[in-house]
């Protein structure tokens, strides 16, 4: 390895790090110098203590939240992508039907969310429902563009050679709309987690199923700060930790041929 | 290709024979946008003949290679392809194949899967697609390069992959649309005396689409020489020179006089 490669590496990941512990440091210097109660702001290290502290309750809490997040990702994955592969059946089809995608994409969740709560009995199902809602338009819109956006000149091989339908499908599509589809699950896995989040804020719920949500709406009302930090702390780190591991999906998947997962 | 060459120094030269390959009969093609890309025209390919279309930019070259894959269909008049509608492509001894443009790869498949892709959708047996997939890398001088990626190659071997791809069916009619027009000249010398060791090797029509002077002298059988659109054969000349040509021809008297001719009968038909 050249040292400028080395030293950019070192930048990509230190820089970024230093940048964080800097804030950290700043701010648990400025809470102690000026004396800030910690219902007001508390230090980053009160925070930490409350999350160890009460890890039980948030660990639960987590459990729920990222459980409602990944079903309503999954969900999202596979009705989006069913979906996209019905509209690339015919410009018709798609042109019927896309208008209430953007109708369902350009409503915001607050406002469904209340409906969709009193509609489906089950807490846990209805936010899942509302989450699906949130995460799945990007995997429509992005898979389907994907699924289009074939190079003319490939298509005419395809033509040529007298390939079927089936043929075309599973062999020049589907690999040309693979950047797309993986691009879609980036944006969407961080909306799966906003959209569960969000729609506990609206059920406002609790009892054994409590999400994280639920526990910084309750920390709020009890002037619970600390926690209430603790539990958007956990919250940050799932949203990170997905969208990590969509990155190293598209890696694996896309690594070897496409310009967006080459080394820099 | 050394050797092959070798082997075709030998070889008798080679004449056009038989019936017409391809023909056109009173083609026209006007896109629905209005534009007229080709005025009627009359052309007939034999077997084994190497034949080039040349004409100045957008005199319908290309589209008039369209025609002939199959993928347009004329606004008027008649393709023919072995004497019947297309729907005879593809039988044995009438296979059909193309190099476009750009080398038109697929990126998320290795080079092999790359070359292979005509015989799959032909559905013929793996083992029977390797040998073929095999001995089309070892043709154009790539067989080291199997397991790569498309982007990991150069623009010159990216087209090799291509042509390989277009030899592996073995085909009967070749049709090339400036295949080393986007390649640097010394890439596109090399590329087009291999193409022409190539086809004295084999039973091979081809029609070649460029607007160089030199790769059509060099090249071909016949020269076909098109008008500024919408397109229509202005003159045809033979290039009566025996194969295999080297880059002796190139430098010699006759090749200059050839050039000459096409240059002076592009310009009219740029004009016309």
């Amino acid at each position: 390895m050249s040292p400028e490669s080395s030293r950019s590496r070192l930048a990509r990941y230190a820089a970024p790090v230093i940048i964080g512990v800097a804030v950290l440091a700043l701010w648990q210097a400025l809470v102690v110098a000026y004396d800030v109660p910690k219902y007001i702001v508390p230090s980053p290290l009160a925070v930490a203590q409350t999350l160890v502290a009460d890890w039980a309750l948030l660990g639960r809490s987590l459990a729920v939240t990222l459980r409602m997040t990944l079903i309503a990702f999954a969900v999202a994955v596979v009705l989006g992508t069913l979906i996209a592969f019905v509209f690339v059946q015919s410009r018709w089809l798609e042109a019927s039907l896309f208008p209430y995608a953007v109708l369902l994409q350009v409503t915001p969740i607050v406002a469904i969310a209340p409906l969709v709560i009193i509609w489906v009995e089950n807490v846990e199902v209805a936010l899942t429902i509302c989450a699906v809602i949130v995460a799945i338009f990007p995997i429509i819109s992005n898979t389907t563009l994907g699924l289009r956006a074939v190079d003319p000149g490939l298509a005419d091989l395809f033509r040529m050679h007298r390939a079927s339908r089936l043929q075309t499908l599973v062999r020049l599509r589907v690999p040309s709309a693979a950047p797309y589809f993986f691009g879609g699950l980036r944006i969407s896995s961080g909306l799966a987690l906003i959209g569960v989040v969000v729609a506990e804020f609206v059920a406002g719920t609790g009892g054994h199923a409590a999400g994280l949500a639920y526990q910084i709406l309750l920390a709020g009302f009890q002037l619970n700060i600390p926690r209430l930090f603790a539990a958007l702390v956990l919250i940050t780190l799932t949203g990170v930790a997905l969208f990590l591991a969509m990155v190293w999906l598209a890696r694996l998947a896309l690594g070897r041929w496409h310009e967006s997962e080459l080394a820099r | 290709m050394d050797s092959e060459a070798a082997r075709l120094a030998r070889a008798p030269a080679q004449h056009a024979e038989g019936a017409p390959v391809i023909e056109l009969a009173a083609v026209e093609k006007t896109y629905p946008s209005g534009t007229r890309a080709l005025a009627p025209i009359d052309l007939a390919i034999r077997g084994r003949e190497f034949v080039t279309l040349l004409g100045p930019s957008g005199c319908g070259k290309s589209t008039l290679l369209r025609l002939a894959a199959g993928l347009d269909a004329p606004s008027a008049g008649r393709l023919r392809w072995w004497g019947q509608g297309f729907e005879a492509v593809g039988r044995p001894g009438q296979h059909l194949a193309m190099v476009f443009q750009q080398a038109t790869l697929m990126p998320w498949a290795r080079v092999a899967a790359n070359v292979r892709l005509p015989l799959d959708l032909a559905r013929v047996a793996r083992p029977a697609a390797d040998r073929a997939v095999a001995a089309a890398l070892e043709l154009v001088g790539l067989a080291p390069f199997a397991a790569s990626y498309p982007r990991e190659l150069s623009g010159g071997m990216q087209m090799r992959v291509s042509i390989a791809r277009a030899f592996v069916t073995d085909p009967d009619l070749l049709l090339m649309d400036e295949p080393f027009g986007a390649l640097d000249e010394i890439t596109r010398a090399k590329l087009d005396a291999d193409l022409a060791a190539l086809w004295g090797t084999r039973a091979l029509t081809v029609a070649f689409v460029t607007h160089s002077i030199y790769e059509a002298v060099f090249l071909s059988t016949r020269v076909v020489v098109l008008s500024a659109r919408p397109g229509r054969v202005v003159a045809e000349v033979a290039i009566g020179e025996p194969f295999p040509r080297t880059d002796a021809f190139r430098l010699s008297q006759r090749f200059a006089a050839f050039c000459a001719e096409l240059g002076g009968l592009l310009a009219s038909a740029a004009e016309a």
